[in-house]
């Protein structure tokens, strides 16, 4: 048996809500809130980037997991916001959590499916044996043009996996990729703000690629969407999630407990994975749960797990990703908000 | 421009909270120290300092130096930790009105400044409400 | 141990010198206290100055003021202990003398702050903390100042207003200064409402930035007495440590090295605080001189803010504190500092201290610190 022996998240307290950045803009927040169902999104402190995210994240994963971090034998970062260009983020992770130096470790890019994929990686590695414990972390800090539609969504959270073959919370059933060459969304090198292909991200961008991940990976694992009770799908928005789970035939209540955008917004590499950390952290033994990331580009990744009695003693180890999400927020002005985000163009 | 080395040395503390415990009296350095300020033994065992602490006395620095000016005003405190421990370091997350000797509080890993648009990123330790 | 005297001394009007470089500064400085003394001769110099490094760019100024002072080849020596630099370099010229080594030593300290605008000078002043486990956290000398304020208000119930008291009592002492940077009275009520620099300190409640320089001559108590003038002799010197982290002290509220060098100062010296008449200590920020009257024992523990209230050190008090300004409003040249306290020290105890002048003043108390408290040098002087 193989799967997540710990997981964990984290959210920046700050908050900024549709209206007060339509506001600035002289956009129609309700046609944003009803359209888009978004509501507010998470925005970083100035002290807060990818790195300092993914290493909270992991400290709670760490204290769900209760395991020795220097048996952590591969780091994975996705994120499309590592602090530099060129030095890994990972480094700093392994080097606080205590993973170094016997340790392989890799930032990855692949806009907003980036976290998955470190779990994808984990995954095979412990699977065939080449590492003990590997960590897959999910977070971004994203950055939407201002006044652009993304400015309402882009937002910033980390999810954290660990991932091992003794004490899993929840055994891996099933993994599955769907990836197509797509020029949906993308940022140039040096370029600040991302560009996107307006309408072209959706039918046969998201919802080509998460249709096609998950009915690939139901067919691989022989289940039916009834089989399942929780499904989690990449939260560009808060409308496509739901209307692609109606398509492959899920019931809302088997997507609202991970469904977290309206209230986070878009947290890119992080999105579909806090969806999986808040879903964790409502399931019983037994509960099946899959989760299908998207990023543009284009790819999904596909995962199905079956959860496990350990969750009734982990889940409890760390703050809940609700916790993270209702509790101490702070709300910020555009103005301000703006500051934080370096949209401010100051003195040298 | 300074090199990275200088913090770099500094990893273990700012990164793990690694301190000293002297091996003779029990004294827990931060940071780690060749000599016990207590005893003056110098075998020491590596140990990580306690997570959560309370608040000592605590200002809100207004007038900050060059490389903290984008954070000001900010609130700087010196924390005694659960094993005893005092550290100084920044209080965040927290509403200043909020801020009261005896405040629980615990660590978070966070970037303390950068040296510029293009030099390197320093991170460590501040504090938020437990 | 020979005993040692201060035959001459010598200062300009402090402020933001605009026109005027570090070397001339201090040049013109050590001319009036070498005028002063009546003497044409020094065996050696030693100069306090924290960081002219960083606020000019300029180290090995010793040498360079030897020679702008037209001394060189004497040896000169620039001494370094942050904001106590003048201090302990009057501690180094009074060893040398007391040794016999020399006979007649240039003691001085010189600081020129403002070639750098104010976060710079913020930026060099906190050079004086711990860099790694202090300044890396953005805490300033304010900043640093106010951690032992807001400890010392919760624990001993010090308030806001005492805080105030301080800084309106040395500038009534100040408006009687003519080389104050700025001699002018101020208010409870302007204190209170001025901008925050570090809650709960505001900006009058901190020394400010200056440019300045003061020099003292020492000399053997035999060669003082050839000069025909007051004898002002050096009778005690005490100089301690502390750990330069605040957070690393048992106590954040009291200042361990100051009450460890005033311990020493007073034996040699053979004497307890009721034998002294007046004190110059550094108010670099209000609570420090409350603080610091505390470990010198004016005071009993946590009554320094009270002693303020009461009256106690202001000029016709038990202890006056602060004659000449003190550090809020004489200015702030940091490593003059030390040296200024000694010459508001001479004046008085040689009556020369016009409007401001303690009655029957014949014993006097210099304190002088380095950044939190991490080193501290008191001296007593006594006419004789």
């Amino acid at each position: 048996m193989h799967g997540i022996v710990g997981y964990g998240a984290y959210i920046p307290r700050n908050r900024i809500k549709v209206e007060e950045i339509a506001k600035v803009w002289g956009a129609d927040a309700p046609s944003y809130k009803k359209g888009l169902m978004l509501e507010e999104k998470s925005v970083p402190s100035p002290d807060q980037d990818t790195i300092t995210m993914s290493v909270e994240a992991s400290k709670n994963a760490l204290r769900r997991a209760k395991i020795n971090p220097a048996d952590i034998g591969a780091v994975y970062v996705g994120s499309e916001s590592h602090p530099y260009a060129v030095k890994p983020s990972g480094t700093v992770l392994a080097e606080a959590i205590g993973a170094t130096p016997d340790v392989h470790t890799a930032d990855l890019e692949f806009a907003c499916k980036a976290g998955t994929e470190g779990l994808f990686l984990v995954l095979g590695l412990v699977k065939a044996g080449e590492i003990k414990y590997g960590l897959a972390v999910g977070a971004d800090t994203s950055q939407g043009a201002p006044g652009d539609a993304l400015e309402y969504s882009a937002a910033a959270g980390a999810a954290a996996f660990i991932v091992g073959k003794e004490n899993v919370l929840a055994e891996t059933i099933e993994t599955y990729s769907y990836t197509t060459d797509m020029p949906d969304f993308w940022r140039r090198e040096y370029q600040y703000y991302p560009r996107h292909g307006g309408r072209f991200t959706g039918e046969p961008a998201y919802f080509k690629h998460i249709i096609g991940a998950a009915k690939g990976l139901m067919a691989k694992a022989k289940i039916k969407p009834i089989d399942l009770n929780y499904v989690i799908f990449h939260q560009p928005n808060g409308k496509f999630p739901l209307r692609v789970g109606e398509i492959l035939g899920f019931r809302k209540e088997q997507i609202l407990p991970g469904w977290l955008v309206s209230k986070l917004g878009n947290t890119y590499s992080g999105s579909s994975p806090l969806g999986l950390t808040a879903t964790l952290d409502i399931s019983k033994p037994g509960d099946m749960i899959m989760i299908v990331s998207y990023g543009s580009g284009a790819g999904s990744d596909g995962f199905i797990f079956k959860v496990t009695r350990r969750i009734q003693e982990a889940r409890d180890l760390a703050p809940k990703t609700r916790d993270f999400l209702d509790k101490n927020k702070n709300y910020l002005e555009y103005g301000v908000y703006a500051k934080f985000r370096g949209k401010i163009r100051k003195a040298e | 421009m300074p090199t990275p080395s200088r913090a770099w040395r500094e990893f273990p503390q700012r990164y793990r909270l690694e301190a000293g415990k002297c091996k003779k009296c029990g004294a827990v350095s931060f940071p780690p120290r060749l000599v016990c300020p207590v005893c003056g033994w110098r075998e020491f065992t590596k140990t990580k300092l306690a997570e959560n602490g309370k608040v000592l006395t605590y200002t809100i620095i207004r007038v900050p130096p060059h490389q903290f000016a984008d954070q000001a005003p900010y609130a700087v405190a010196i924390v005694e930790l659960s094993d005893g421990v005092k550290v100084t370091g920044q209080v965040v997350d927290c509403d200043f009105d909020k801020i009261k000797i005896g405040l629980r509080v615990k660590f978070e890993f966070r970037k303390m400044y950068s040296e510029g648009e293009a030099g390197v990123i320093y991170y460590g330790y501040k504090f938020v409400p437990a | 141990m020979r005993e040692v005297a201060v035959i001459g001394v010598g200062m300009t009007k402090w402020g933001e010198l605009w026109e005027k470089s570090l070397r001339q500064i201090f040049v013109e400085t050590a001319l009036l206290a070498l005028e002063d003394a009546g003497v044409g001769r020094i065996d050696s110099m030693y100069i306090g100055s924290m960081s002219p490094g960083l606020f000019i760019g300029q180290e090995h100024i010793a040498s360079l003021l030897a020679d702008y002072l037209g001394k060189t080849p004497i040896p000169a020596v620039r001494v370094e202990s942050a904001c106590a630099s003048g201090g302990l370099a009057l501690r180094q010229g009074f060893i040398e003398v007391a040794s016999g080594l020399s006979d007649i030593v240039l003691v001085g300290g010189v600081e020129k702050m403002t070639d750098v605008d104010g976060s710079e000078a913020t930026y060099t002043l906190g050079t004086a903390a711990d860099q790694e486990y202090e300044s890396f956290h953005g805490i300033t000398f304010p900043g640093l100042y106010a951690l032992i304020a807001r400890a010392h208000m919760a624990r001993y119930g010090t308030t806001r207003e005492q805080l105030a008291m301080v800084a309106v009592k040395n500038h009534d002492n100040g408006s009687m200064n003519p080389l104050a940077q700025y001699p002018f009275k101020i208010t409870v009520d302007a204190v209170l409402n001025s901008v925050l620099v570090a809650d709960p300190l505001r900006v009058l409640d901190c020394s400010p930035i200056t440019d300045g320089a003061a020099v003292v001559i020492l000399s053997s108590l035999s060669t003082a007495r050839k000069l025909k003038k007051p004898l002002i002799k050096i009778a005690g010197s005490g100089h301690a440590t502390d750990t330069i982290a605040l957070s690393s002290r048992k106590d954040i509220t009291w200042l361990e090295s100051t009450f460890q060098a005033a311990q020493k100062a007073y034996k040699m010296a053979g004497k307890k605080p009721k034998n002294i008449d007046l004190v110059e200590v550094h108010d670099c920020f209000t609570i420090a001189e409350i603080c610091v009257t505390e470990a010198l024992g004016f005071f009993d523990i946590g009554k320094g803010g009270e002693a303020v209230q009461k009256g106690l050190t202001s000029l016709k008090g038990k202890i006056p504190v602060n004659s000449s300004g003190g550090l809020k409003a004489k200015g702030h040249p940091v490593g003059a500092t030390g040296v200024a306290q000694v010459i508001e020290i001479v004046k008085q105890l040689r009556g020369e201290a016009g409007q401001r002048q303690v009655k029957k003043a014949r014993v006097g108390m210099t304190q002088n610190m380095g950044g939190s408290g991490g080193s501290a040098l008191v001296h007593i002087f006594e006419r004789i």
